[in-house]
């Protein structure tokens, strides 16, 4: 009954569904023609705001060591941080490479097993032949440093949240703004109260690591089975009792995603680290990339990607392990033998890796880069030329040259329609932030690289999410791909980029895409594949044909992960353009760059980062309500 | 009923238990005595145990049934106050459990009464003797001791030879005897028994329905037992408390609430009984006709009607029903007949 007014509402009015969307699009283009030119806020490079922030970090700087606050609090936390970090690296210099080998090798093995005990011995031994093996001992103990630190702090409140849902409703809020800040934004407030260096490097791997080892305690905790809970109280059992004795075993496996998750956000952020001057394979990466030379960051790159899957595998193999599986007494010996082995060879041989064994492949991997710049000039440019001028400039010309009050109306027309009032309101205020700081014109353009890279990704990422979900030989073949794609740090990804696309906008684009399409396709896939087989077989019996059940029933039943695909896509995409200002796609990514490496811009990098936070919880504001909106169906009956 | 407090095992007297934030205020007001729904509606709160009085005799087995939702499992978890009960008292052994402290509560809860649980609540990553000995583990007990005790009591429960096994090594009914095994290793007074068998199959809940019986023979415990299967209520059940919407609506043996429902609830839920199983001569004997002959077999008066279609098939002169050697009615084939066919809907109610 309800139905049929709902659905009779504008067929009485004798308008089209789209009529208002239109109306309203069209008063916008209006606008727009009318005010094209006025009230614009073009960039400026000495914006008081950014003085303002620049004479901060001078006063910082002159009183770092007689205010109460540095003294007392934030200088003790260096040290501690410091003296940590000098802890693991001088013991793993001290193990040197046979050492770390063989422990290494023996942790891995007890882990998963001896495949992944070679694996381990497989992986470090390749950080020496890359000739990176100072470089990798350093990032090994910045990320240990960084994980421990993370754990240390995020695991109890993981576990106080996952028992107390006051205590969670608390800390989710601040986790969500957490995850979407780009890499870049940490960093300059670090450097503002830690300095630069190390510890600065490592307190800023473990912020940006710590949502993970929360997140996912907080959801193994409070995910353990009542029951057991419950029988263990029945019995008398104190509240440590049944958390050392219940939760904290029960929840093992989904703790060690929490743990695995922590390293992978720490690997990635290590990197970046070093833009605050933070030891290890971020210094070759980071060089590389300022210099445009592929050949210099790809050993780095590898080097980081093999980190990543060592640790992963280790970590993934202890997840996947039962309640109650223990190491057999083979794998015991063998673990034994290797580390012991290790050990003992430390007196033995050198140290560090013998430089006879490496491998410097700088110069052919820039020839390699050379070649194929060249010989796919025509495509290269082709595609770098048509996203420029088709869309990238016509897209940033309409928003920096639109009144800054059109930009923000129509942001809050978008949001509202979208996901309703609160999130719009919230939506406005960064925008109308944004603007405050003096970073107009910069966020509109990186807003431009933002769209434009998020259109690309949905469309692949659409097309290969629905193709898996048809078929199974696909998925099959996409999986392990995938599964490697989202272990890799994120700027692993800006290394394809640059050496198909040179330092231009179109190389972040084309970074943040293959970033961001892994996890959009999966969640399609996955989206998809969750419609329920008795519909599917519905559909079918009533003689659907495979284009018609894609159309009407599966990617409509599936619209609430595909908006999430879009809204996961949007955020990964901005952290990717903002790290891709590293290789030419300028605005606020360039601008944090710069704030670090000149002293006299530090004021316009700090609130550049930000502007980027601001515009990451403004498009995240726009898009995450819709998948929290009724579907289509359910708002008809209502 | 009518023991009186000091000699019975467990005592509850005007135990309510409402959950939501009002809990209070709607108990000090006259909305408590709102349908479940209306109250919801009207204070967000829902009452789930309403006034609940009854006690526990040593040794028996007290059975609480009711459909889900009827507020039996937050009742028993109340008795140790798994669930902070709203008002009520509550006595075990004669202690008021209201006002133990924690640190009471948990020795009451570690010696006195233990629990077994609908879906077990085993920990999957120990043996099954390490599952038996937790509760001996918090308590402090070496290693050895309660090991040894662990391992008594597995033979108990039929579980000999598992002890290494771990928990999803087993199947529902063994788990569930490890459940039990738990329970009965502190050796606790009163055992509490949260619906433990409807997780399982059919033919393993009679095995463990024996075992439980068997258990009781021998150990001796006293038991409260929920359930939501009314068969189950009346083969293990000394007494059977039925409830509804958080209320008992009757109290009694399986024979009073099968005879004589107190209501059409009752009433409807005993309908598919068959009585025959469980009412006994004396809820049919009458007094002998004038001229009836009185030289047929005797049989007592608690003898379960079905027992005694054989005797009646054997002879064809009325039975006579004693009670400790007295004569208290007959019973004839013509009577027996009625019963089963089920005619003589209204037995004599209330006898």
């Amino acid at each position: 009954m309800s139905t049929t007014t709902a659905v009779g509402t504008p067929s009485r009015l004798g308008l089209p569904k789209w009529a208002a969307p239109a109306g309203v699009a069209v008063v916008f283009v209006a606008a727009y023609l009318v005010f094209r030119g006025t009230g614009t806020l073009p960039h400026d490079k000495e914006a008081p705001q950014f003085l303002a922030v620049t004479d901060l970090r001078e006063w910082i700087d002159d009183h770092r060591n007689d205010n109460p606050l540095f003294l007392y609090f934030l200088n003790y936390i260096r040290l501690f941080v410091g003296a940590l970090y000098d802890l693991f690296q001088t013991v793993l210099h001290a193990l040197g490479w046979p050492g770390i080998t063989g422990v290494m090798g023996a942790l891995a093995w007890l882990a998963g097993g001896w495949r992944i005990g070679l694996l381990a011995v497989a992986g470090v031994s390749a950080f020496g032949f890359l000739g990176l093996w100072q470089h990798s001992v350093d990032t090994l103990a910045l990320v240990a440093v960084a994980v421990l630190l993370s754990l240390a702090i995020g695991i109890p409140i993981g576990v106080w949240a996952g028992l107390s849902g006051r205590v969670r409703r608390a800390v989710t809020p601040v986790l969500d703004v957490m995850q979407i800040m780009p890499t870049f934004a940490y960093l300059a407030p670090l450097a503002l109260f830690f300095h630069i260096g190390a510890p600065a490097g490592a307190i800023a791997t473990m912020i940006y690591s710590i949502p993970p080892a929360i997140r996912i305690t907080a959801l193994a905790i409070s995910g353990v089975s009542p029951t057991a809970v419950e029988a263990s109280s029945s019995l008398g059992a104190t509240r440590w009792q049944t958390l050392f004795k219940v939760y904290l075993p029960l929840a093992r496996s989904t703790m060690a995603l929490a743990i695995n998750q922590t390293i992978m956000m720490a690997l990635s952020m290590v990197v970046i680290a070093n833009l605050i001057s933070a030891p290890g394979l971020g210094e070759e990466i980071i060089r590389g990339l300022s210099r445009a030379q592929v050949g210099i960051m790809l050993p780095a790159g590898v080097a980081i990607v093999i980190m990543a899957v060592m640790l992963d595998r280790m970590m993934m193999a202890i997840a996947r392990r039962g309640p109650h599986t223990k190491p057999s007494k083979i794998d015991l010996v063998g673990a034994g033998v290797l580390g012991a082995g290790g050990l003992v060879l430390i007196p033995v041989l050198p140290g560090e890796w013998p430089e006879s064994w490496t491998v410097n492949v700088v110069a052919e991997v820039n020839d390699a880069v050379l070649w194929a710049e060249t010989t796919w000039y025509p495509v290269t440019t082709f595609i770098k030329d048509f996203t420029t001028y088709a869309l990238l400039n016509p897209l940033e010309g309409l928003l920096t040259s639109a009144p800054w009050w059109l930009v923000a109306l129509a942001v809050l027309a978008v949001a509202w329609r979208v996901s309703g009032v609160r999130p719009a309101l919230i939506a406005l205020g960064c925008l109308l932030a944004i603007a405050l700081l003096g970073t107009w014109e910069h966020a509109m353009q990186t807003m431009t690289t933002v769209a434009v890279a998020v259109l690309a990704t949905l469309v692949i990422g659409l097309l290969l999410g629905v193709a898996a979900a048809r078929s199974p030989r696909f998925s099959a073949v996409q999986r392990p791909l995938l599964d490697a794609a989202q272990t890799m740090p994120a700027f692993v990804y800006l290394l394809p980029a640059l050496a198909l696309f040179e330092t231009t906008r179109f190389t972040a684009i084309f970074a943040s895409i293959i970033y961001a399409v892994p996890p959009v396709v999966r969640l399609v896939e996955d989206g998809i594949k969750a419609v329920p087989a008795e519909v599917v077989e519905a559909a079918t019996s009533a003689g659907s044909t495979p284009g018609q059940l894609l159309w009407k029933v599966q990617l409509p039943m599936a619209r609430r992960a595909i908006l999430l695909a879009a809204n996961q896509g949007i955020v990964m995409t901005l952290a990717m353009v903002v790290v891709g200002g590293l290789v030419g796609a300028g605005a606020l990514g360039y601008d944090v760059v710069l704030g670090f490496s000149q002293r006299t811009d530090f004021g316009l990098g700090f609130v550049a980062g930000i502007a980027t936070v601001l515009l990451g919880v403004m498009l995240d504001r726009i898009t995450q309500g819709a998948d929290r909106r009724p579907s289509p169906r359910k708002r008809m009956s209502t | 009923m009518g023991d009186s407090p000091d000699s019975a095992a467990i005592t509850v007297e005007g135990l309510w238990k409402i959950f939501g934030s009002r809990a209070q205020k709607v108990l000090d007001s006259e909305d408590r005595h709102l349908e479940p729904a209306a109250l919801r509606e009207k204070t967000g709160c829902t009452a789930a145990v309403r006034n609940v009085s009854f006690a526990v005799r040593p040794g028996e087995v007290f059975v609480v049934m009711g459909l889900s939702g009827s507020g039996k499992s937050t009742l028993v978890r109340c008795l140790t106050r798994l669930i902070e009960p709203t008002a009520g008292e509550i006595r075990i052994g004669g202690e008021d459990i209201g006002r133990a402290s924690p640190a009471r509560l948990r020795e009451i809860r570690r010696h006195q009464v233990s629990m077994v649980f609908q879906h077990f609540g085993l920990l999957p990553h120990r043996k099954v003797i390490d599952n038996v000995a937790y509760g001996l583990e918090i308590q402090g007990t070496p290693k050895a001791a309660r090991h040894a005790r662990a391992a008594e009591i597995l033979s108990l429960v039929g579980l000999d030879g598992y002890a290494d096994a771990y928990p999803d090594q087993l199947s529902g009914g063994m788990q569930q005897r490890v459940g039990l095994a738990r329970a009965l290793a502190v050796d606790p007074q009163v055992m509490l028994f949260d619906e433990p068998f409807s997780a399982l199959d059919p033919l393993i809940r009679r095995d463990m329905q024996a075992e439980v019986i068997r258990l009781h023979r021998e150990v001796g415990k006293t038991m409260v037992f929920i359930t939501h299967d009314l068969s189950e209520a009346l083969k293990l059940g000394e007494r059977i408390a039925i409830m509804r919407a958080g209320s008992i609506v009757q109290l009694g043996t399986a024979e009073e609430l099968v005879g004589a429902p107190a209501d059409d609830y009752v009433a409807d839920f005993v309908r598919d009984v068959p009585r025959s199983h469980v009412l006994t001569l004396r809820w049919i004997s009458r007094a002998p006709e004038p001229g009836e002959p009185l030289d047929g077999p005797e049989i007592a008066a608690g003898t379960v009607i079905k027992d005694a279609i054989a005797v009646a098939s054997a002879s064809s002169r009325p039975i006579k029903v004693v009670d400790d050697g007295e004569l208290v009615g007959v019973v004839d084939r013509v009577d027996l007949l009625t019963f089963l066919s089920g005619q003589d809907i209204a037995v004599k109610a209330g006898a």
